[in-house]
């Protein structure tokens, strides 16, 4: 609670310093279209309230994102919360698909010395290709492969961003027990199974969420890039695309503040989510 | 048919030599541990070309290893071209505008720990959120050359090196600090000789994640305008008139772009935290 105080008022400098900005930005549109000399005054105003600024003030985003959350139908194409549904769920499915692979190749790096050697330096290079190289083309094989829509390409895409994270931490958390663990679950002459189950695996959950909350954000950066370059019209990600388009900054800056929104959300779910499960399991001191 | 049947002999052969070699005694020393990963990615790379080529797969799904190479060989000229705009001059100058930016705004902050406590949380936030959403903006404020990729970078690097920078130079015990009080070392002093040496590990720590983080950030950047150049421009329209031994040449060339930038900067890190535990094994 202690931190409340200085996050408030760094936010306030943010907000101030965005407003200072918007008024320095947007002048020269103000003052080439004026016919005289203005006063200060008169282009700040000016300034607060053009419809196409180079930088919107907040007050205007927050206009324009209250207009499409709250005062929009939700199953309208101009709500918000419609595309913002549309890019929570690809990012669930990215996030489940990336969740399980990223766990499979964990285990099969723990329990097998050739496939850890093999695996293991492809998945470091894996990460060091830009994905958005792949997306378009993710997407344009899957078209010509007969499956329609977004939805999966879109999935893959985050999927992609979001194992890496898990399998690191999965890697880490299956190695944490240590020797004389193990060497206790092979007096009790533990199977394999049973080892994992009762010893590999829970001591891998510390280290599975903590991942887990890198990776849901990753995954959500994999959507909103998988909506960015490969003309969707639904989903945050097209929002944005869309309003460049049409040359419309503060549809994209309310696009912009819902993902923020989601991003803050989903953390926050998978934290709560931590503090429940190592609670229950005796984690927590 | 025969094709698809080497592809699967390949498969089995590949295994085989991979799992004997990872058996053998001598699998930790430095060859064993390039030949696997080698072993698996030629294997990988023969299956493919066996599996498209034994199959019929259309070059507009899949085309060839052999015929992306050959695209390759082709157009290295273009490729370099793409290479400097993209790579060269949206990411790396982004990069190092932005890492150095974070760092010495880490140092401001840490000088009032009220500004610490307000600013990592929402550092940390911000580090979370998908921020490849601004490229439009930017690419609207910067016009469509290069610069407007490199403010990308910036942004997109800023906040997970700062929030790295943050969290090293609080990575010393009070005890280190207590000792450096005792020599009576002023603020500059004990900031030189033991917070940032100490802060070392988390500086590269976020250096790293910034690699993959710039490229991604520049190509992302081209698919709002760019010159008639630049990786993402090239993939975008390759896409477009499906060329896609061109856009698997780009890819090609972005992996090796990525893997050799994180290459270097381990390789930098392996030489100023050689003291790390990490380091030594």
């Amino acid at each position: 609670m202690r931190n409340v105080l200085p996050v408030l008022t760094v936010l306030l400098v943010i907000v101030g310093i965005w407003y200072a900005a918007a008024i320095w930005m947007n002048s020269a549109w103000t003052i080439d279209r004026a016919d005289g000399p203005l006063t200060f005054s008169e282009i700040v105003s000016d300034t607060m309230s053009q419809d196409r600024p180079r930088l919107p003030a907040p007050h205007q985003v927050w206009a324009e994102f209250q207009k499409t959350v709250f005062d929009t139908k939700v199953t309208s194409k101009r709500s918000l919360v419609f595309h913002g549904w549309i890019t929570l769920s690809s990012t669930l499915a990215g996030f489940a698909l990336g969740t399980v692979t990223g766990i499979l190749m964990a285990v099969g790096i723990v329990y097998s010395r050739p496939v850890s050697m093999s695996l293991m330096p492809w998945a470091i290079i894996s990460q060091t290709i830009p994905i958005v190289a792949l997306a378009p083309m993710i997407i344009v094989v899957l078209a010509s492969l007969g499956v329609d829509g977004r939805a999966v390409p879109k999935a893959i895409i985050s999927a992609y961003l979001c194992y890496f994270p898990v399998l690191v931490g999965m890697v880490k958390g299956l190695k944490s027990p240590d020797a004389m663990q193990l060497d206790l679950m092979k007096t009790w002459s533990a199977t394999g199974w049973q080892s994992f189950w009762r010893l590999r695996f829970p001591s891998s959950v510390p280290y599975l969420f903590t991942s887990l909350k890198v990776g849901i954000a990753a995954a959500l950066v994999g959507t909103i890039v998988g909506e960015l370059p490969t003309g969707a019209v639904r989903g945050l990600g097209a929002r944005i695309l869309i309003g460049d388009q049409f040359g419309n900054p503060m549809m994209i800056w309310s696009a912009l503040i819902a993902a923020a929104v989601l991003a803050g959300v989903l953390v926050t779910v998978v934290s709560v989510m931590q503090t429940v499960a190592m609670k229950r399991m005796g984690f927590a001191r | 048919m025969e094709l698809v049947i080497l592809a699967f002999v390949v498969w089995a052969a590949g295994t085989f030599v991979a799992v004997q070699i990872a058996r053998s005694p001598g699998h930790d020393a430095m060859p064993a541990r390039i030949a696997v990963p080698v072993i698996f990615g030629i294997m990988v790379l023969a299956m493919w070309e066996l599996l498209v080529t034994g199959l019929n797969v259309s070059q507009v799904i899949l085309p060839a290893p052999s015929v992306i190479a050959s695209t390759f060989a082709r157009s290295t000229s273009t490729l370099w071209g793409d290479f400097l705009q993209t790579a060269l001059k949206g990411g790396v100058s982004g990069y190092l505008i932005g890492c150095s930016a974070a760092v010495a705004a880490a140092l401001a902050i840490d000088r009032v720990p009220f500004l610490q406590r307000g600013l990592l949380p929402i550092g940390n936030f911000v580090a979370a959120l998908p921020i490849v959403g601004i490229a439009p903006i930017l690419v609207g404020w910067f016009g469509f050359d290069w610069q407007s990729k490199a403010a990308v970078v910036v942004v997109m690097v800023f906040f997970p090196m700062l929030v790295n920078t943050v969290q090293g130079l609080a990575d010393t015990t009070a005890m280190q600090r207590d000792l450096m009080k005792t020599y009576s070392a002023g603020y500059w002093q004990s900031l030189l000789k033991l917070r940032l040496p100490a802060a070392m590990p988390f500086i590269f720590n976020g250096l790293k994640i910034s690699t993959t983080l710039a490229l991604i950030g520049a190509i992302v950047a081209e698919y709002f305008g760019s010159p008639t150049r630049g990786m993402g421009f090239r993939i975008s329209t390759e896409v477009g008139r499906l060329g896609l031994d061109m856009v698997w040449a780009e890819i090609t060339v972005a992996a090796i772009a990525g893997s050799v930038f994180y290459g270097l900067v381990a390789l930098i890190e392996r030489g100023v935290t050689f003291w790390h535990p990490s380091q030594r094994s």
